[in-house]
């Protein structure tokens, strides 16, 4: 685990309580600003696209290295597969889609030809979760980490705002191996700032705290931030955990929190079944059985509709995860 | 006109002739795996680790290599003791197909296997695979081809007609796709399963350049692979006619030995057979 409480989301908590003083960011802003500069460090980056340029961000990518840009129309399942061999003959390509589209649709691709081959690919995964929003449930990702986390070789990252997703970005165009990145569409808030430090495979403590440790992957990390602020007027004090890299998890960091607190919450913007939570509940089952309590989706599509109020109705909002603290603690 | 020589030619069958041995072999010890695939594609796969690839079978990886890939990875045979036979490992290696800790899996991994280029199996998929690889090629400045042999059945798969529609979108010419045209299928002959013809017109409108040949004459073969590396600005495709079972007479034209082995008695006769071709050609060359 990051040893240090994480100094710089800690003193701007009360900052990030008043909705009206939070910079609102999109994720997939990060992810365009992180592979230009990942295609300018290294020429072998190319970016592939799938008709989504402009809403996976990929379109500064266009603009700035066209030389290093391909597109290839609706298709993708030919996305992984021609990354796969593309990266075989020493590219290292990031593929945009749609999660729902890819991995969604291109899963049998993605373990074959990019896993099984061990090849250098990135699927950057865009639109991720309910909060797609109006578009609907075809287009929301919510089981994606699910089916990813599972392919051997494949490393699952979940940055949780748009400049640590820049930040892993970067950090993915420089490591060796497949990778799953997912951000989201909407505006949400920043939590981190440059200085924040930022390590695949290490988790972040954001918050410090001894009765529930909150793990969280993604966008998310706003509203587990403010119900523990929340619960800390009643005495309830959260140790909030940024579990960005959901494969390899920080197991070691997974089981120090379980063990300093007694009890876990996870929270995702995703299925229950099969997600970072299970992951955690794996781990801990096996190292130190704990009480957990899990926020996401529950075994449901969603559905049209703003962000937010999808965020709320599917249980994933600050009082959603205020009432699995409260019943984790009461199993403790 | 082919550029082999009649002695050249005498080579070739004869190599193919070996190739059929250690397909047959091979089958026999793994007890399972394909039989008329790999056969009716013993003469193809011999000429191109024979006479067509840029390749280094004691460097499997060198950099400028052609990049060889099957895409119907059930056919692995007769890649595999096309490769034995060319020198890439030896041939008593071909006797552990299919067990275990082999590198010569059922269907190929190219991490336990270099040079195999691709992991295949999951069908459709080689093409796209081989795309990529050309279009990196293309934007390195890099003289290497990429050929990609793939099954008929296989068009039946929508990634395949993407991977057409793109090689051709980036003027792959430096890509060449190789059709064992054999009509059969698991459940049966290609145009009972889903019909595939107009098989070359379905090419000529994704604009590829279109070439069609026997795929078990070695010569008409060579000569059309050599025509299609003279096409400049499109990707082409060879549709290579083929008899499946190619060379064992009871398994010839038959779609049941599409993914079968022979037993003991029948890998026996087959081994005759292919015993008197090769008298027969030796007498002859």
């Amino acid at each position: 685990m990051a040893n240090a409480l994480d100094s710089v989301a800690a003193m701007r908590l009360a900052e990030l309580q008043d909705p009206a003083g939070v910079k609102q960011v999109p994720t997939r802003n990060g992810f365009g600003e992180g592979v230009i500069e990942a295609g300018k460090k290294n020429r072998n980056v190319i970016a592939i696209c799938a008709d989504l340029s402009e809403s996976t961000r990929m379109l500064g990518f266009k603009e700035a290295l066209p030389d290093q840009y391909i597109e290839i129309g609706v298709s993708e399942q030919m996305l992984v597969a021609m990354a796969a061999g593309m990266a075989s003959a020493g590219k290292v390509p990031f593929i945009a889609s749609y999660a729902m589209f890819n991995p969604g649709r291109s899963w049998e691709q993605v373990r074959t030809t990019m896993a099984l081959n061990e090849t250098n690919v990135k699927i950057a995964g865009a639109h991720a979760g309910v909060s797609v929003g109006p578009d609907g449930a075809t287009h929301q990702a919510i089981e994606d980490i699910a089916i990813m986390r599972c392919i051997p070789h494949m490393t699952v990252v979940v940055p949780c705002d748009s400049i640590q997703t820049k930040r892993a970005t970067l950090a993915v165009a420089a490591m060796n191996g497949p990778v799953y990145l997912r951000f989201g569409r909407e505006k949400t808030p920043v939590v981190t700032t440059e200085e924040t430090p930022f390590e695949l495979g290490k988790a972040q403590i954001f918050r410090e705290g001894r009765d529930v440790a909150v793990v969280v992957c993604g966008i998310l990390i706003y509203n587990a931030l403010i119900a523990a602020e929340k619960l800390a007027r009643d005495g309830i004090e959260c140790m909030v955990v940024n579990n960005h890299t959901v494969k390899p998890m920080d197991e070691k960091a997974i089981v120090e929190a379980a063990e300093a607190c007694g009890a876990v919450v996870t929270v995702e913007e995703h299925q229950i079944f099969g997600g970072m939570g299970s992951r955690v509940a794996e781990i801990l089952a096996q190292r130190r059985p704990t009480p957990i309590e899990f926020v996401g989706v529950a075994d449901q599509f969603g559905q049209s509709g703003d962000p937010a109020e999808l965020i709320e109705h599917y249980g994933m909002g600050s009082s959603a995860i205020e009432a699995a603290v409260r019943r984790a603690v009461a199993r403790k | 006109m082919s550029t082999l020589t009649p002695q050249r030619l005498t080579e070739l069958k004869l190599h193919a002739n070996n190739v059929r041995v250690g397909i047959i072999r091979s089958l026999l010890a793994a007890g399972s795996g394909h039989s008329a695939g790999p056969l009716d594609m013993a003469d193809v796969f011999t000429v191109l680790y024979e006479h067509v690839l840029n390749h280094r079978p004691k460097e499997p990886l060198w950099d400028d290599r052609d990049r060889l890939l099957l895409s119907c990875g059930h056919i692995a045979p007769v890649r595999y003791s096309a490769m034995a036979y060319g020198g890439y490992f030896p041939i008593e290696e071909l006797l552990t197909l299919r067990k275990f800790g082999t590198r010569l899996q059922g269907h190929p991994e190219r991490v336990r296997l270099p040079a195999v280029e691709t992991t295949s199996g999951p069908l459709g998929e080689g093409l796209a695979q081989g795309t990529g690889m050309a279009l990196a090629a293309k934007m390195d400045g890099k003289s290497w081809r990429v050929y990609v042999v793939t099954s008929d059945a296989e068009h039946q798969c929508g990634l395949h007609w993407e991977a057409t529609m793109t090689a051709a979108k980036f003027k792959l010419d430096n890509l060449i796709a190789i059709v064992d045209r054999n009509f059969i299928q698991i459940d049966g002959s290609t145009e009972d399963v889903m019909p595939l013809e107009p098989f070359a017109d379905k090419y000529r409108a994704f604009n590829w350049e279109v070439f069609e040949c026997d795929g078990n004459d070695i010569a008409q073969f060579t000569e059309t692979i050599e025509k299609a590396k003279t096409v400049k600005g499109k990707p082409s495709v060879i549709i290579a006619n083929t008899v499946p079972g190619k060379g064992v007479s009871y398994m010839e034209g038959d779609y049941t030995w599409h993914g079968k082995p022979p037993n003991k008695e029948q890998a026996d006769v087959a081994l005759r057979e292919l015993q008197a071709e090769r008298e027969r050609l030796t007498a002859n060359g």
